[in-house]
């Protein structure tokens, strides 16, 4: 199976685009980290840029990789391989480049200027939300053959859990104040990656008492250990389940 | 050597393939052809296991292909068009290839390769290729690992005359070999030189599957081009 994935990763690395976004990712990280005094808030800024470009460039990028990669894929199918083989090839192979993008253009300089357990959170938590997003867009990838079709549906994707999901989260919150939510609240969190991977950053750096009573209730939970594995396990299935998903479709799947 | 015993399959209402059931024999050229829509591509697609039939199954050497794959490891595939990673090197491409297929009995075929000249443009990446020199590594690809099936979907088109006289010269030379070849093309010319049969597909059925020989003999023509205009005036158009 690693036979195709590293021939996939040798052709992304070098993409003219996936070198565009590492550039873009340390150009970011290093004129907050400098532009800040204290690492702290470089790193709490540099979450909220990362939080809406992580997802969007690795939902967008993969599916239009995939597509791109059809006929390649089509003839890869005519070799003796599976397919699923295949396309956890293709999913590796995506995954690692991009991960490796995010490692060079935000994890190396995070360590360098912040360094303690919180960038660290952020680097993991980064990572996780690339390897979800990418795991969408095999999914909506799979789901059509049509290539503007699929790539409406990971744009959608994204404007759900960056944009929409919040604003329906707070009109739950709004419509029932009247009834203690924050364990709903933790539910709601989990069901969204881009959440959790704040979550999980906010919660290493001490500022929950800006969130009120909720943040509260977040802070019992998440900041121990025990809540960080859970949060990292909901992330991991946002990993795992829609590539899984997307496998099985695959399979079945005329090409 | 290939059995297809009764497969159907249809794509939302239009039945693209409609019980078609033929065997396909070692040593044979059979030469796929139909008009446009026909089912052709989605025939050798579903005897590569890429199209799932919704009915009747595809046998190689008796053994039904549902879920299978290693089969595949006898069938050398060209594919109409060949788009590549961009950014990867053909001397790559053929690396992963080696890497896929080769096991220990295969002797690599690199007959095309030294032919076409593809060894001086090893170092280029893909994404700079012309469409003919795709179409060539196509080819190279579709015989290195000396398959005992070869199936050709439109092989010549985009090819300029030299490369095409190569290939099809490649093409006589595995059928004296003993293999099964499967081409599907446009040019009446080509196949009348390299096929030994011809497979007639429109709307999806097989309208007759016939040696050139017979077909000749049959309507009384010495150019293939000729037997299939006679024919395809008499089949009723159905669409």
């Amino acid at each position: 199976m690693n036979k195709i994935t590293k021939y996939v990763l040798y052709d992304i690395v070098r993409n003219r685009f996936v070198m565009g976004y590492t550039l873009l990712l340390l150009a970011i990280s290093m004129s907050f980290f400098s532009f800040e005094s204290d690492p702290n808030k470089g790193l709490l800024s540099l979450l909220n840029i990362i939080l809406m470009v992580v997802p969007l460039v690795s939902i967008i990028f993969s599916t239009i990789h995939f597509y791109n990669s059809y006929e390649f894929i089509e003839l890869m199918s005519a070799q003796p391989l599976s397919r699923k083989a295949i396309f956890l090839s293709e999913y590796l192979g995506v995954a690692a480049s991009l991960s490796l993008a995010f490692l060079v253009g935000v994890g190396i300089p995070t360590l360098v200027f912040g360094g303690d357990q919180s960038s660290l959170i952020l680097i993991i938590s980064g990572l996780l939300l690339t390897l979800s997003f990418v795991s969408l867009a095999f999914l909506a990838s799979v789901i059509t053959r049509d290539k503007a079709k699929g790539i409406g549906l990971a744009l959608v994707l994204w404007f759900y859990f960056s944009l929409v999901y919040d604003g329906l989260v707070l009109g739950i919150l709004f419509s029932f104040n009247d009834y203690p939510l924050e364990k709903a609240m933790l539910v709601l969190t989990a069901l969204n990656p881009t959440d959790l991977a704040r979550i999980m950053v906010l919660m290493k750096m001490d500022i929950s008492a800006l969130m009120g009573f909720t943040g509260a209730v977040f802070q019992d939970f998440f900041s121990t250990n025990y809540g960080l594995l859970v949060a990292l396990f909901v992330l991991l299935l946002w990993v795992v389940v829609p590539v899984s998903i997307a496998t099985r479709i695959f399979q079945k799947k005329d090409l | 050597m290939i059995r297809a015993e009764a497969i159907s399959k249809s794509f939302g209402k239009l039945n693209v393939l409609r019980n078609v059931s033929v065997r396909l024999d070692a040593g044979r050229v059979v030469a796929v052809i139909g008009p446009n829509g026909s089912g052709k591509t989605t025939f050798i697609k579903t005897l590569l296991g890429m199209v799932v039939p919704d009915s009747g199954t595809v046998l190689f050497d008796n053994q039904p292909i549902e879920k299978q794959h290693a089969y595949r490891s006898q069938i050398g595939y060209m594919p109409q068009i060949g788009h590549y990673p961009a950014n990867l090197k053909i001397r790559q491409l053929f690396e992963m290839m080696v890497d896929v297929r080769k096991n220990a009995a295969t002797q690599l075929d690199e007959d095309l390769v030294e032919a076409f000249h593809l060894k001086g443009l090893f170092e280029k990446p893909l994404g700079t290729l012309s469409g003919g020199t795709k179409q060539k590594v196509s080819a190279a690809l579709a015989f290195l690992f000396n398959p005992s099936v070869l199936i050709l979907d439109e092989p010549t088109a985009g090819l300029d005359p030299l490369s095409s006289e190569i290939l099809k010269e490649k093409i006589q030379k595995e059928h004296q070999n003993g293999k099964l070849i499967l081409i599907t093309s446009h040019v009446m010319s080509d196949l009348d030189e390299l096929a030994t049969d011809v497979l007639y597909l429109q709307d999806g059925s097989v309208q007759f599957y016939k040696t050139i020989t017979e077909l000749k003999l049959e309507t009384g023509e010495n150019k293939l081009g000729r037997v299939i205009a006679q024919l395809m005036s008499k089949v009723p158009q159905m669409s």
